[in-house]
């Protein structure tokens, strides 16, 4: 039988699958040694579980811990108000993608600085920056990357095309983040109640699954790599209860149909060439070293970082002290047990960065509602 | 993360180093930068992410997949099959 | 509120809704106007007002003269009225072409004609290049209700919830058009003029509860309106809403919810679960109406609320969309 295009949606989201395995866990989870934890690092999860109700098909000993894997929500208040003072600069267009302009700096957010008058454009791909820059000659256009190990090879690719056809126009300020290392960071801290992860889908595409290798070998934590349709979701997680009931600690990847344990090594290549590990300041996580990307210092004539350094603010900026984005991102609490979630805080007027994005786990909950 | 969707590669244009890909009906020009030359062809299904084809889905994984579900789904329905059976055979009202 | 007017609050949804409660209902104050439905109810008349700034002003299966008449028409057949007498007020930029208005004004005469109404006022108006974007039109509009009491906060557990075709064909493509969004499908605008399948419900004897076009906002909007007004809970099977695939398609690629996006030939109905059965075969009856669908009923589980059920058996809330609509990267 040959594949279809629709076979790979429909038959991932296909009701009797999702019905049938939420028996199997059921069943499975009697069997737990104790309740677990699971985290889904990636905001991509966050957003399947809620959207589908997984949490409702699962019985009352697994419980999932929502980690920091939206890369607008971990975004520091200090670099927002970089891309806010870049976007008020004279013949500035500054670029970014979807959901970025929405977060609020200590000034206002990306779409606060347009409707003042700013030429602030979202854009699908990094790609668009060309046609932007090609239209307006005597503009700079600055793109401010950001996301994960998924996304910084095309803003490499974006450079590459920039330097090889020599656009004098584009700039980029990066925000690249990397995911082992908040991995790391959350399960060292003594406190962690996080038992497996269920590892993202595309960074994974990118990176191969061996970047998670460490953790069931090193930590004791076991990692199934999941696809993100909710029969990818639920597969993954009777592949993590069934490794506990069978006293196994492995690295297992549910997602093979796009997954392979060395990834996507032209694309590696090409974020090696330009980027280089730094350490980044994670909104409500603190400083994890060598956790972001940055750009060599070859390429500093690309880097608006250091061009615009003089006028950037360099203060780091706390959040607000009802936030507890920080706890939510570590797992350490859950959205509704926020004291302003919903009221003060809420998609129209988010106070921390879990709100403001659509996988932000607190936007997560407000959204899909949470009638569990 | 990462919103990433499956499209099938209908076409491919070498000079742009670009594919036209389909995903249900809407077609969209996609990056081919990140894939080794000569490794995307016209009826692949592939991810894409953000403008750029970022791999290719393995068919036979994926099929592979739909099979482990489907035995599932026979399996599940044999065991109701199975329990709705013993379930009339333990009925007080019926026999002989 | 914020201080300064931003984008969202043009957008159909929740804070567009708060910028029209706290400064327009606020200084306006009164029953008609406070009734927030469609058209407003003037004895056996209705009156309806709706600006067009829609950018491109053509577009795979309309354009902004279209799009002008139906919108207003539209308002006018969801209250249960014959749309009679339009005026056509017009602001254009400086160096428009006269083509194009030419063109934009045949598909307004055109439209009229299918919904049996004439143009009887008009103003026009030129400003200075850059002062609007091309061309903005403004239609108000006065029908002769024919079936009274249609009314949003009318809605009870009596009614069910049924859609007369698939959702998000506008807003979808809108968002493809635009520039920087290459993309090409067979996808096309629904706009349309709703008039006709609304004669055929009355004179089929369907007792209509309530009617809304869901525009901006899209159908998200209206069954949030709609459980807020009446004060109860619409329950909507997921499975059961209808969506063209290429719909699917552009709100996979873009991390878009279909309920979300505008709708310019769409509506939902609320009828006596009665007459759905009659209601769904007069409105399959119309071509563009092939995926006409019974959706959800009235409850009284979270009142206010509305609720998606999955397939599966979990549900979630279906909110009033807010924000901009922007593409989701992850």
């Amino acid at each position: 039988m040959g594949l279809e295009l629709k076979n790979l949606y429909d038959d991932f989201r296909d009701a009797d699958t999702i019905k049938a395995y939420a028996k199997i866990i059921a069943a499975d989870a009697l069997k737990l040694p104790h309740p677990i934890n699971i985290m889904e690092v990636c905001g991509g999860h966050t957003h399947t579980i809620m959207k589908y109700g997984i949490l409702q098909l699962l019985p009352s000993n697994i419980k999932f811990v929502h980690g920091p894997g939206c890369p607008v929500c971990i975004m520091p208040k200090e670099r927002i108000d970089h891309a806010y003072v870049l976007s008020q600069q004279a013949n500035v267009i500054l670029v970014t993608l979807g959901d970025m302009i929405k977060v609020p700096g200590s000034n206002g957010s990306l779409q606060d600085a347009r409707s003042k008058g700013a030429d602030v454009r979202f854009v699908y791909s990094p790609l668009d920056c060309l046609k932007i820059a090609q239209e307006n000659p005597d503009k700079t256009v600055i793109f401010f990357a950001i996301g994960f190990e998924t996304t910084t090879p095309m803003t490499a690719a974006l450079l590459d095309t920039v330097i090889k056809k020599d656009i004098k126009n584009i700039l980029l300020h990066v925000n690249h983040v990397t995911v082992p290392e908040p991995m790391r960071a959350l399960i060292s801290d003594s406190a962690c109640i996080i038992d497996a992860f269920l590892g993202p889908s595309h960074v994974s595409v990118i990176s191969g699954s061996k970047i998670y290798e460490e953790f069931p070998r090193d930590w004791g934590k076991p990692v199934v790599v999941s696809g993100f349709e909710p029969v990818d979701v639920m597969q993954s997680i009777s592949m993590i209860v069934k490794q506990f009931i069978e006293n196994r600690c492995e690295l297992e990847v549910e997602y093979k149909r796009a997954v392979t344990r060395e990834g996507n090594l032209k694309a590696q290549a090409l974020n090696d060439t330009y980027f280089q590990k730094v350490d980044f300041r994670w909104r409500g996580l603190g400083d994890i070293p060598q956790s972001g990307m940055g750009l060599k210092p070859e390429y500093d004539r690309y880097n608006a970082e250091k061009i615009y350094d003089a006028i950037l603010p360099k203060e780091e900026i706390n959040d607000h002290k009802l936030c507890i984005c920080g706890d939510i991102l570590k797992g350490k609490a859950s959205p509704p047990q926020c004291s302003i979630f919903g009221t003060a805080c809420k998609p129209t007027s988010p106070v921390g960065s879990c709100m403001v994005s659509s996988e932000g786990a607190c936007s997560a909950y407000y959204k899909y509602g949470n009638l569990v | 993360m990462c919103l990433s969707i499956p499209s099938k590669v209908v076409k491919i244009d070498l000079e742009t180093n670009t594919a036209t890909v389909d995903t249900m009906g809407v077609q969209r020009t996609a990056g081919l930068d990140l894939m080794e030359e000569g490794t995307v062809a016209i009826g692949d299904y592939v991810l894409l992410h953000i403008g750029f084809i970022m791999n290719k889905i393995d068919e036979e994984d994926a099929l592979e997949s739909l099979r482990v579900y489907r035995e599932i789904l026979d399996v599940m329905d044999e065991q109701e099959r199975l329990a709705a059976i013993e379930e009339s055979a333990n009925c007080p009202n019926g026999g002989v | 509120m914020t201080k300064t007017i931003t984008l969202a609050q043009g957008n159909g949804g929740e804070e567009n809704n708060e910028l029209i409660k706290k400064v327009f209902y606020k200084a306006f104050k009164n029953e008609i106007l406070e009734r927030s439905e469609d058209a407003a109810v003037i004895g056996n008349l209705a009156m309806t007002t709706d600006s067009f700034t829609v950018s491109p002003l053509f577009f795979a299966g309309a354009d902004i003269g279209k799009l002008a008449v139906c919108g207003t028409c539209n308002d006018l057949a969801m209250m249960g009225a014959v749309p009679k007498y339009l005026t056509c007020s017009v602001i254009i930029e400086e160096g428009f072409e006269v083509e194009s208005l030419e063109r934009i004004v045949e598909s307004m005469r055109a439209e009229l004609a299918i919904n049996g109404a004439v143009v009887v006022s008009g103003d026009t108006k030129v400003v200075p290049k850059g002062s609007v974007d091309k061309i903005f039109i403004n239609t108000t509009g006065l029908g002769e209700i024919v079936q009274a009491g249609i009314s949003s906060n009318n809605v009870s557990e009596e009614d069910v919830i049924l859609i007369n075709r698939d959702i998000g064909c506008h807003g979808a493509t809108i968002f493809a058009a635009r520039e920087g969004m290459e993309m090409s499908s067979t996808l096309k605008s629904d706009c349309n003029s709703l008039y006709p399948q609304v004669k055929a419900l009355m004179d089929g004897g369907i007792k209509i509860t309530a009617m809304r076009d869901a525009t901006r906002g899209g159908v998200a909007a209206v069954l949030n309106e709609w459980a807020r007004q009446s004060n109860v809970c619409i329950e909507v099977e997921e499975e059961k809403i209808p969506v063209s695939d290429e719909v699917k398609g552009i709100c996979e690629m873009l991390g878009f919810e279909a309920t979300a996006l505008a709708n310019e030939g769409t509506f939902v109905l609320a009828i006596h679960k009665d007459s759905a059965a009659k209601a769904l075969e007069i409105l399959k009856s119309f071509e563009v109406c092939a995926m006409a669908s019974r959706v959800g009923e009235v409850t009284q589980k979270y009142p206010q609320k509305v609720i998606l059920k999955s397939p599966w058996g979990t549900s979630r809330f279906l909110e009033t969309p807010n924000g901009e609509l922007l593409p989701r990267i992850c």
